[in-house]
C-alpha cells in the first residue's frame, strides 16, 4: 500500500537525532512486547509478512506519533484479535481488573470467564486460536506445540537454537524450490509501476525506475500475498542497483548508488513496460508493448520450474518480526 | 509492577495504569493463562537481546576479518555461515547475511525505508534513530547529508552505496581497518569497531581517537 510507512525519499522529518548511551529498551513494556511478539510469531500464529502489513494499516497520523514498540504492540495485538487468540473483551477486562489492581488475587479470571459466556459467536477463544493455526497451515507446519518452542527459547542465548525455537525464522522465507531465474546479474530492469492496496516490499521511490540486477539471492516466500494468506507464491529476489540520479534526478549528487532487494513479480524488462496509455509511438512499438502486456500480469509469466542447486530449509514460510 | 506509581514520572510507559504498560501486561496476563506463552521464556528473550546479543558480537567479526584474509573471504562469500567461525550463529533477523566491505573507493550503508530491518546477530536490536522517521527517509536520497549529520564526510571520489533492507536479506559494514592499527591484536581491533561504523554510518577511528563515536 501506498502508506506512511514506505518513507524513501520523503521530506520534513529533520535531522537524524541521535541518543547518547541509548538502552536497549527504554520501558519495561518494550522488553515484553518485543518477546511476546517473537514467540508468537514462532509459534506461528502469525507470519512475519502479516506483521509488517497490520502495522502498515495503522492511521498514518498514529504511526507518525507511535514509538517503534508502540507500533509493535498495535500489531500484536491487532493480528491476536483478528486471528482468534484472544478477544478484545477479554483484553478490555484484564486492563480494567489489572488497574483496580485485582491482577494478583484472580479476581480478572472470573471476570474473564464470565464475560465469556455470552459470547456464542466465537464459539471459545480456543477453538478461534484453533482455527487460526489451521489457516497457518498453508504456509507452515504446526504440529510443533507452542510450550515446546518456548521452553527451547528459554533454554538459552545460543542465537541458532533461539532461531529455531522461533520457528526458524527468516531462514525459512527462503525456499528450497526451484525456478529459473527470469533476470540474471547484469540484466537491465525496471521497477513495475505498482500501487496495490495490499502489502508489498517494493518501495515507492523505487518504482519506474531503471535498474540493473546485481545479484540473485535465491527463491523467496513472496510478501506480497504472504501477508494475506493468499500463498508463497515463491520467486526469486533479486538485489538491483538504482543511480542515484536515476532515482531523484539529474541535480542529485554523483556517485550514489542505491541497492533495493526486489522480488521478480515487481520486475520487468524495460522493453516489456506497457504504461497502459496510449502514446504516439511506432505500429512496432504498440504491437510488442500489448503483446507483453499480457505476459506480465502477476502470476502470469512463464516460469520453468527447472531444478536448481538452491540448497535451502523448509518451505514453512515463517519468519521473525523486524518491522 | 503495582505500586511503583509515584516513581515513574520519567517514564509514563512503566506504569501500569498508562496505556502501552497495561495493555501488554493484559495481553500478556491473558496469553499465560491460555498457556500460550511461558514468561519465563518471555524473561529468557529479554535478557538474550538486552544483555547477550549486541554490537560487540559484530565488531569481532570485524575484527577477525581484519585478522585473517582467510575468513574475510568466506564473511564476504556468505556471512550468515562465516560467523559461526567466531562462535556466533545466524539466529533471527540474521539468517539471510551479507557484508559488504568498504574499500578506499567505496562506502557502503545500510537502511531499512520500509520498517526497521537489521541484522540482529552481529548489531543486536537497533537503536531509535536507525528506526527514526528521519533516517528512513533521507538515507536513500540524502545520505551524504545523514552522514554530515554523524560526523562523517567522504571524499571526493568515494562511491556512495546504501543498500535498503526491503526484502529478507540484512546486511552489516565490513569497515576498514584504521591506519596505524598494525600492532594491535584482534582483541584490541574489536574495541575499535562501532556499531555506526558497521552500519555504514561511520569509519572506524584510529586508536588515538577512538571512544569518540558510538
Amino acid at each position: 500500500m501506498n502508506g506512511i510507512h514506505d518513507m524513501g525519499g520523503m521530506h520534513g522529518f529533520g535531522p537524524v537525532v541521535r541518543e547518547h548511551d541509548e538502552p536497549v529498551f527504554h520501558a519495561e513494556f518494550e522488553r515484553r512486547t518485543f518477546a511476546l511478539a517473537l514467540v508468537m510469531m514462532g509459534s506461528r500464529r502469525f507470519n512475519v509478512d502479516e506483521y509488517r502489513r497490520t502495522i502498515e494499516r495503522m492511521p498514518p497520523a498514529q504511526y507518525l506519533a507511535a514509538s517503534y514498540y508502540e507500533k509493535w504492540l498495535y500489531a500484536f495485538e491487532q493480528l491476536l484479535i483478528e486471528k482468534g487468540v484472544v478477544a478484545r473483551h477479554e483484553i478490555d477486562v484484564v486492563m480494567a481488573a489489572l488497574r483496580a489492581g485485582a491482577a494478583s488475587n484472580g479476581a480478572h479470571r472470573a471476570a474473564v470467564r464470565a464475560n465469556d459466556e455470552p459470547q456464542g459467536s466465537g464459539a471459545g477463544d480456543h477453538n478461534s486460536a484453533e482455527m487460526a493455526q489451521h489457516e497457518n497451515v498453508a504456509v507452515g507446519d504446526v504440529s510443533r506445540a507452542t510450550s515446546d518452542e518456548t521452553k527451547t527459547a528459554h533454554a538459552g542465548g545460543d542465537s541458532a537454537a533461539l532461531s529455531e525455537a522461533l520457528g526458524g525464522g527468516a531462514r525459512s522465507l527462503r525456499l528450497d524450490q526451484s525456478y529459473r531465474p527470469r533476470f540474471k546479474p547484469g540484466d537491465r530492469v525496471i521497477a513495475r509501476n505498482l500501487n496495490p492496496e495490499g502489502h508489498t516490499r517494493l518501495p515507492r521511490y523505487a518504482r519506474g525506475h531503471h535498474g540493473t540486477i546485481h545479484r540473485d539471492w535465491g527463491v523467496f516466500v513472496f510478501p506480497d500475498t504472504h501477508a494475506h494468506g493468499t500463498g508463497t507464491k515463491p520467486q526469486h529476489c533479486y538485489a538491483v542497483e538504482f543511480g542515484g540520479r536515476e532515482l531523484w534526478g539529474k541535480d542529485h549528487p554523483a556517485g550514489e548508488r542505491v541497492y533495493v532487494d526486489l522480488w521478480e513479480d515487481y520486475l520487468d524488462f524495460p522493453l516489456e513496460v506497457d504504461t497502459g496509455e496510449a502514446q504516439p509511438r511506432s505500429a512496432a512499438a504498440r504491437k510488442h508493448s500489448s503483446k507483453s502486456g499480457k505476459s506480465h500480469k502477476p502470476g502470469a509469466k512463464s516460469r520453468t520450474t527447472k531444478p536448481s542447486r538452491r540448497v535451502a530449509a523448509k518451505n514453512d514460510g515463517r519468519g521473525t518480526p523486524n518491522p | 509492577m503495582s505500586g511503583k506509581h509515584h516513581d515513574d514520572h520519567d517514564h509514563d510507559h512503566n506504569a501500569p495504569e498508562s496505556g502501552p504498560a497495561l495493555r501488554v501486561k493484559a495481553i500478556e496476563t491473558l496469553l499465560v493463562e491460555k498457556g500460550l506463552v511461558d514468561p519465563k521464556a518471555l524473561d529468557a528473550l529479554v535478557d538474550t537481546y538486552e544483555n547477550k546479543v549486541g554490537p560487540r558480537n559484530g565488531a569481532r567479526v570485524v575484527a577477525r576479518a581484519w585478522v585473517d584474509p582467510a575468513f574475510k573471504a568466506s564473511l564476504l562469500e556468505d556471512a550468515a555461515v562465516a560467523i559461526e567461525e567466531v562462535g556466533l550463529a545466524a539466529g533471527p533477523q540474521g539468517e539471510h547475511l551479507t557484508a559488504l566491505e568498504n574499500t578506499a573507493t567505496v562506502h557502503n550503508m545500510v537502511v531499512c525505508t520500509l520498517c526497521s530491518c537489521y541484522p540482529w546477530p552481529v548489531l543486536g536490536l537497533p537503536p531509535v534513530w536507525y528506526k527514526s522517521a528521519a533516517y528512513r527517509s533521507r538515507a536513500v536520497s540524502d545520505p551524504r547529508g545523514v552522514l554530515h549529520e554523524f560526523g562523517l564526510d567522504l571524499p571526493a571520489g568515494v562511491e556512495l552505496r546504501v543498500w535498503d533492507s526491503s526484502a529478507e536479506l540484512r546486511y552489516m559494514v565490513l569497515p576498514m581497518r584504521p591506519a596505524g592499527t598494525e600492532h594491535l591484536n584482534e582483541e584490541e581491533l574489536a574495541a575499535l569497531v562501532t556499531r555506526d561504523s558497521m552500519i555504514g554510518t561511520a569509519i572506524v577511528a584510529a586508536p588515538t581517537a577512538a571512544g569518540a563515536t558510538k
